[in-house]
């Protein structure tokens, strides 16, 4: 098994709506492996996470699947209409049924013990975010896909939450494929970041900078063992138009890596979003 | 007329409440999925298409509750083709096939201007006129319609929730949305009877939009808007026969005023939470 890829894409291609989102994209998730996506908004990082999962097709290109892959998926936003009830129990269980031990178990896994029978509506923000980790990982996946499962969580949720998803990892050994709304900061445990635009701007390994002692400062000893810097290492920047132009001064390391974030800014955390989307009592 | 007489199950009276309490028993179920989903557009495109269906089912001299079914699963099959193409909103989509639909409608209504039909009948339903036939005719669709519901029932309700995890876990395979249009475009076949074509939407949508305050599952709110649209047939009914309004209006004007007593409900329970 081992080697075998869980899901790989090559050379995928894809214009909707005469805009093209995904340019000769190539990525591939092998067992055991964390795959982190990043990239400004549009970049088409949850286009190619769809097309991971065989929901999108491809224009040009291809994409392998192991056959009878068991996948956990949770989407960017669930659009939950306010008018229909759901309990946290019932929201775990909606296409397969699981004994109520391993539900609770996994709720405290998560983190949020005792919520099993609450309506999801009066749920906080980071109470679904973990209540939606929950529901993806119950199946004990072969691979666990994650569309920006931080999103509304402080730092110290995310520190959780990139801990619950490493230590699933370690312990069933699925692939990973996350989508995460922040370019520069990513889980540590991830094998391999591929920078999205449109094409793959740059792809490697983030930075092992925990022992940093600045990035200790800033995050605190737990944060910075979890957490880590992507540097990336791009050799063109994007006109406003998105069109590439190359020959920009290639330069590696965090001063770049804040270069790129400027360069795409409104990525950001908009919770406010999210909770309208998502709608409460 | 004299109570007994009233009472009697040959009585219309007792027909129409029966008739209506059938309609009621899959409208109230359908009908949430129908809010849930956010669909009340597609039932008054059905609505509105189901003139082009009595006016055909008259012309071609079949039943017009035939046409209705025929006429709402074209449309069915039109939205769910036209959403393949992603241009055009559904919203906008649905626009286009209610009104097309509509205007063919009465069309065909106006080359049958020697051929006599009850047409305010078809537009605001004529429940005091249901017979044994009918109810037949409501109760045995009304089963098989609720059978068909329960057995997609539990991918629906994951469809409703999130489609892309639906599909990746394998609940959500085209049939089951197919086999929603085709519920929905027999139930207004069905429901046409008591309300009329015109009104349906309302059978469908209003007392679900009632029951949600007072249910935990989406099973309780689909027996909720049973319990109310019952209410709301029964009060509806009674009124016609008190103040001598029509029925189907009368039923749907029961149950808004069910829905706006549910509004009230609520607010007075959070002013109740909010000083404890």
């Amino acid at each position: 098994m081992i080697g075998t890829s869980l899901v790989e894409i090559r050379d995928g291609s894809l214009t909707l709506g005469g805009r093209r989102i995904l340019d000769g994209v190539s990525i591939d998730i092998r067992p055991g492996q964390i795959v982190t996506l990043v990239g400004p908004n549009g970049a088409g990082k949850s286009t190619l996470v769809k097309v991971a999962l065989g929901l999108q097709s491809l224009d040009r290109g291809e994409v392998r699947r192991l056959p009878n892959l068991r996948i956990g998926y949770q989407s960017q936003q669930i659009t939950l209409d306010q008018t229909l009830p759901l309990s946290v129990r019932r929201f775990l269980t909606l296409t397969h049924s699981q004994p109520v031990a391993l539900l609770q178990q996994t709720l405290a896994d998560v983190g949020v013990p005792h919520r099993l029978d609450t309506g999801i509506h009066t749920l906080s923000g980071g109470e679904w975010q973990r209540v939606m980790l929950a529901r993806a990982i119950l199946r004990h996946p072969d691979l666990l896909v994650l569309d920006e499962p931080t999103q509304n969580v402080d730092i110290m949720g995310s520190v959780e939450i990139y801990q619950i998803v490493a230590r699933l990892r370690d312990d069933i050994g699925c692939g990973v494929l996350m989508v995460s709304h922040d370019l520069n900061v990513v889980m540590a445990a991830t094998d391999q970041v591929y920078c999205l635009n449109g094409h793959i701007c740059c792809s490697g390994h983030p930075a092992d900078v925990s022992r940093d002692r600045e990035f200790q400062r800033l995050f605190g000893p737990t944060a910075a063992a979890t957490l880590a810097i992507y540097p990336h290492s791009h050799d063109h920047t994007h006109a406003p138009d998105g069109s590439v132009a190359h020959g920009h001064d290639q330069a590696d390391g965090l001063d770049h890596a804040h270069h790129h974030s400027h360069a795409h800014q409104d990525h950001g955390h908009h919770p406010d979003d999210a909770a309208d989307k998502r709608g409460r009592d | 007329m004299t109570m007994l007489e009233i009472m009697s199950f040959d009585s219309f009276a007792v027909r129409a409440v029966v008739a209506g309490l059938g309609v009621v028993l899959i409208a109230g179920p359908l009908g949430c999925f129908v809010v849930w989903r956010r669909m009340a557009y597609f039932g008054d495109t059905l609505s509105h298409a189901a003139l082009t269906g009595v006016a055909l089912g008259i012309v071609l001299g079949v039943n017009p509750a035939v046409g209705i079914a025929v006429i709402g699963l074209v449309m069915g099959l039109l939205l769910l083709g036209l959403q393949q193409q992603r241009r055009i909103p559904t919203d906008t989509l649905l626009g286009i096939l209610s009104h097309a639909a509509l205007a063919v409608g009465l069309i065909v209504v106006s080359f049958m201007g020697t051929v006599r039909f009850d047409l305010m009948g078809y537009l605001f339903g004529d429940i005091l006129a249901v017979t044994g036939g009918d109810l037949a005719w409501i109760y045995g669709g009304g089963a098989v319609l609720l059978a068909g519901l329960a057995a997609i029932w539990r991918p629906l309700i994951a469809l409703t929730v999130d489609q892309d995890m639906a599909i990746v876990e394998g609940a959500g395979r085209l049939p089951v949305r197919l086999a929603f249009m085709i519920l929905m475009a027999l139930t207004v076949a069905i429901a046409m009877k008591v309300v009329g074509i015109l009104l349906v939407t309302a059978l469908l949508i209003i007392p679900p939009a009632a029951a949600r305050r007072f249910a935990t599952s989406p099973e309780g709110m689909a027996a909720a808007a049973v319990l109310i649209g019952g209410a709301a047939v029964i009060s509806g009914i009674s009124a016609s026969f008190i103040w001598d309004t029509p029925s189907g209006p009368s039923i749907v004007a029961a149950a808004a005023t069910l829905f706006a007593l549910s509004l009230v409900a609520g607010l007075v329970a959070d002013a109740a939470r909010g000083r404890s």
